[in-house]
């Protein structure tokens, strides 16, 4: 039997932006990001809420997982690949 | 590469779909009912059946959720939505027609109609949100509430002497023949979300094919109720929710009724 490992080496690169007044600062997004990029901001929106944002932003592959778990719809992903 | 460069519109991979609206949603921070809203809308927009559906909204928390999903609504009284959806897809047989309850209006004051509604096999989609507690209201006891959960009502925990076992309504429903698929699933992870998504999506498809109800019961968190953190809320749940609502397809007939009643 011959296993044929398909190896490639392709790199992405992502960013986010998010809706500050929409976010509410629940955080179910920081503890799904596999590469620790998101946090919540020490500053506050206009309800008072510690919004989201990218706390080391050279680590984003645009996995889109904080987007998929996120409950009020204020991620928005984007994508490049180099 | 900088942030700016990445964050132009031909690079985009997901965001907000514009069936949703953009009116700030009044859920509790890291609330299950807001990323339910949004795969439903999801599901609306990738199968292009937004100007042919109609949603029921419940009573309790997401009695709000027209104000949040661009499609036609209808606001049933408290645990009677599958009686009003029987209705407008009777009326409008080509549309599809799905009702939003929670576990307080579903499984309690709303067993009757859902229960015939499952027997008579209507051609509709029920998301079921099951967070074992009535969220709106302060956090009081639900028929679904766990032995041993701590609420308003069970300050020193549910004890079955007293109030009873949980209820398990969705393996109840799928005994009946009226009920072409069941589920029961969760959004706590982005790999729960997209499970979620496929069945909801496999549900609607189910009403476009006049198979049947489709039966989606979405297991989900009340950090309010439960007076924990979003994030505790989500471990709680895969610690003491899912022993007793294990995730996974209950029912799958890939008959139609008609086709299961000629057997």
């Amino acid at each position: 039997m011959k296993i044929v490992i398909k190896s490639f080496i392709m790199a992405l690169k992502g960013a986010i932006a998010v809706n500050t007044e929409r976010c509410k600062g629940c955080g179910v997004c920081v503890v799904q990001c596999p590469t620790g990029v998101i946090a919540l901001n020490k500053n506050v929106n206009t309800k008072g809420y510690n919004y989201l944002y990218m706390a080391n932003p050279v680590a984003c592959t645009g996995c889109t997982n904080c987007a998929t778990v996120c409950p009020d719809a204020c991620i928005t992903v984007y994508r490049v690949k180099i | 590469m900088d942030v700016n460069d990445i964050i132009q519109p031909e690079n985009k991979v997901y965001g907000k779909t514009p069936v949703l609206t953009d009116t700030e949603m009044h859920y509790c921070p890291g609330c299950s009912h807001g990323v339910v809203h949004k795969i439903i809308a999801e599901v609306i927009e990738d199968m292009g059946i937004q100007d042919k559906t109609i949603g029921i909204s419940p009573v309790g928390c997401a009695v709000f959720a027209y104000n949040y999903l661009h499609i036609d609504w209808q606001q049933a009284a408290h645990g009677r939505a599958p009686a009003a959806a029987t209705a407008v897809k009777r009326l409008y047989p080509d549309k599809y027609v799905f009702t939003y309850q929670g576990d307080g209006d579903l499984a309690s004051i709303g067993t009757a109609e859902i229960m015939h509604a499952c027997n008579r096999g209507e051609n509709i989609v029920v998301i079921f949100i099951n967070n074992a507690i009535y969220g709106m209201t302060g956090g009081q006891m639900a028929p679904t509430t766990l032995i041993g959960q701590v609420t308003a009502t069970t300050p020193y925990g549910r004890v079955v002497e007293l109030n009873g076992y949980p209820l398990r309504i969705t393996e109840l429903l799928a005994q009946l023949s009226g009920v072409c698929y069941v589920t029961r699933q969760a959004v706590h992870t982005p790999a729960a979300v997209r499970k979620a998504k496929k069945s909801i999506q496999k549900a609607f498809e189910n009403s476009g094919q006049r198979k049947g109800l489709s039966f989606v019961e979405i297991v989900g968190t009340c950090n309010s109720g439960w007076k924990l953190s979003p994030v505790e809320a989500n471990q709680w749940m895969v610690e003491n929710m899912f022993p007793h609502y294990p995730l996974g397809d209950i029912k799958n007939e890939e008959l139609g009724i008609k086709d299961w009643l000629k057997q």
